[in-house]
């Protein structure tokens, strides 16, 4: 009877406690630290042991606490890609509807040298106009996403109506500053953030640093430990007036290239027949593009680059 | 030092059970039917914001009459335990049954020990993965908690309306054929002419069983004026042809003898007030005793 039998905040025997009963915020994160901070992402950690708790290897922290890298498993490349007609040169964006954002991540985890997992999903959807990918402390990330995804749904519920785009974008934010104790140790999170933007009628992309700053990037942007790789090839491969397809293409590629330079990035397993996730959100919603048509596109690249036969 | 007048229990129980009936009684009524395909909520409802039906969880809707800020609160808290609870757990773990328990208690604990007892009906109801999975909770302001199967109605004129719906109600409707006979029960007031209530004056939402996971939609205007016109136009052509559907006929037979008593208008001011009763907090106290069908349609205990 966890959470509603009466516990501290609780009146009587066997009813839910005040808390649920206050009139309060429409924030389910607020009304988890107010009477659960203990189910917080991460609360464990940070009021815990600490890190002393953990014998840490020296060198391998990336903070100064003693957490190892390979403590939980690592999420690397994240791309996203705006299409359809979006902004003019210089300016703010014309309303036409047509646009949207993929977003598209691989299926690598690593645990320091090590793949931990061959088949993880790193792009969920936020909501049904909005999609969200992590790169970073896998278990951490994974946890931030159910927590904002049930923070956008939550709201949803009580008010009855969406966040505005850039509500949900701050939103964001405002989890990922909580997990700054913990990105100071080493489990850093860091999310990419994109949806079509209902009121303007485009696709739209933010991205985040570990201490919640929010960003907005125009066109494309990527994240992770490929992205360095990823973003150049978005650089040349992307132009204005893309279609879904198109853009998919490029994401697909970017991967491509990430996963070629980057260990940690896994590209296409034609073996196991795992294919990046790749999402799309447009006016429609969000929508996970099928594996098969994934497949295609990724085998399509590889035949590309077979024929150009370049070992570089 | 003061006595206390001595009251008692019997008597406490009956006057703050009269005063919430009294409460309930006057808002309009919420019709939640079963359907082929999933679970429909009805009422008679003009604003676009201030909703009586929502949602809780994914396979979850709520339905409520009474008093607005209270079962408002309570559909919040409703939000907060399934939101909690499937976030502590899992998704599936998120039941009517438990929700509905929940508010037992609120309800029962607040007409035991509170001042005022709780002027609200509500409904909880969980479309399942087959229609026999389907779950509909009744909750009254005392904290009964009744485990209806197919249909209800709450609010005012309940156990008459109910009667009605119980009439016309048969298991595999399709939605048109649902929602229609939601709004002609709706619309038939007690004591005399049937309304007809526009598509703009319902609120109207779904719990869809084929939905992979967020069961609940709400319809629009527009989807709502289409199933009710089509499906209108294909019942009577049903009648013809199968003889009486089972909703038509015993829904004429009381209307009939009652259409030469009181003139329209008379009946329609009450239900007027009554519907904008809800929303409105100035609406509290005894006000004027319900209207005779009111009574007898008041929810049992």
């Amino acid at each position: 009877m966890d959470g509603f039998g009466g516990g501290p905040h609780g009146r009587g025997q066997g009813r839910l406690p005040d808390a649920f009963l206050r009139p309060g915020s429409s924030s389910f994160l607020e009304f988890l630290a107010e009477h659960a901070p203990d189910r917080l992402p991460g609360a464990a950690v940070t009021a815990g042991a600490g890190p002393s708790g953990y014998p840490g290897a020296p060198g391998a922290a990336a903070g100064q606490g003693g957490y190892r890298s390979d403590l939980s498993p690592h999420a690397t490349t994240i791309v996203a890609v705006t299409f359809g007609a979006g902004r003019p040169e210089g300016g703010r964006g014309t309303v036409s509807g047509s646009g949207g954002v993929v977003m598209a991540g691989d299926r690598r985890a690593t645990s320091g040298p090590m793949i931990a997992s061959r088949s993880m999903e790193k792009v969920y959807p936020a909501d049904d106009y909005s999609a969200v990918g992590i790169a970073g402390a896998a278990g951490i990330g994974i946890e931030l996403v159910k927590l904002y995804q049930l923070e956008l749904e939550h709201y949803e519920k009580i008010e009855g109506s969406l966040l505005s785009l850039e509500g949900k974008a701050n939103r964001l934010a405002t989890m990922l500053r909580g997990n700054l104790p913990m990105a100071m140790q080493g489990l850093t999170v860091v999310p990419l953030f994109a949806g079509y933007d209902l009121e303007r009628g485009e696709g739209r992309i933010f991205s985040y640093d570990p201490t919640g700053g929010c960003y907005e990037e125009y066109e494309h942007h990527g994240v992770g430990s490929g992205s360095l790789f990823a973003r150049g090839a978005m650089k040349k491969l992307w132009r204005p007036g893309l279609d879904a397809a198109g853009a998919v293409a490029v994401a697909v590629e970017a991967l491509y290239d990430a996963a070629d330079d980057d260990s940690a990035t896994g590209g296409p397993d034609t073996v196991r027949r795992i294919f990046p996730v790749v999402a799309t959100v447009t006016a429609d919603g969000y929508s996970r593009q099928p594996d098969d048509d994934v497949a295609a596109v990724a085998e399509r690249i590889a035949a590309e680059r077979r024929e150009r036969g370049s070992l570089a | 030092m003061n006595m206390p007048f001595y009251v008692s229990p019997e008597q406490l129980m009956k006057d703050r059970a009269d005063f919430a009936r009294k409460g309930i009684a006057r808002g309009r009524s919420v019709v939640v039917l079963a359907y082929d395909a999933g679970i429909a909520f009805a009422t008679e409802n003009p604003s676009r914001a201030l909703h009586k039906i929502s949602e809780i969880y994914d396979r979850i809707g709520f339905a409520a009459v009474g008093k607005y800020n209270e079962f408002e609160n309570l559909r919040v808290a409703g939000v907060r335990y399934a939101d909690l609870r499937g976030y502590t757990y899992d998704r599936s773990d998120v039941t009517a049954r438990g929700l509905a328990n929940a508010y037992a208690q609120i309800l029962g604990t607040v007409f035991i020990t509170e001042s005022k007892p709780l002027e609200v009906e509500l409904v909880v109801a969980e479309v399942g993965r087959t229609a026999e999975d389907d779950q509909i909770y009744r909750l009254t302001y005392d904290g009964t908690v009744a485990d209806e199967h197919g249909h209800v109605v709450m609010g005012g004129q309940a156990e008459q309306l109910g009667r009605k719906v119980g009439e016309g109600w048969r298991p595999d409707m399709s939605l048109g054929e649902a929602l229609r006979l939601a709004v002609t029960v709706l619309g038939s007031s007690e004591n005399g002419t049937p309304r007809t209530i526009e598509p703009g004056q319902l609120e109207v939402a779904v719990l869809e069983r084929s939905r992979p996971r967020r069961a609940f939609r709400r319809l629009t205007k527009q989807s709502l004026t289409e199933l009710l016109t089509e499906e209108a136009a294909e019942d009577s052509g049903a009648d013809d042809a199968e003889g009486p559907g089972g909703t038509a006929v015993p829904r004429a037979v009381p209307a009939a003898p009652e259409k030469d008593e009181p003139a329209a208008p008379e009946k329609d001011d009450p239900a007027d007030q009554a519907g904008t009763a809800d929303p409105e907090p100035g609406d509290e106290g005894p006000g004027k005793p319900p209207p005779s069908g009111t009574q007898e349609g008041a929810p049992q205990d």
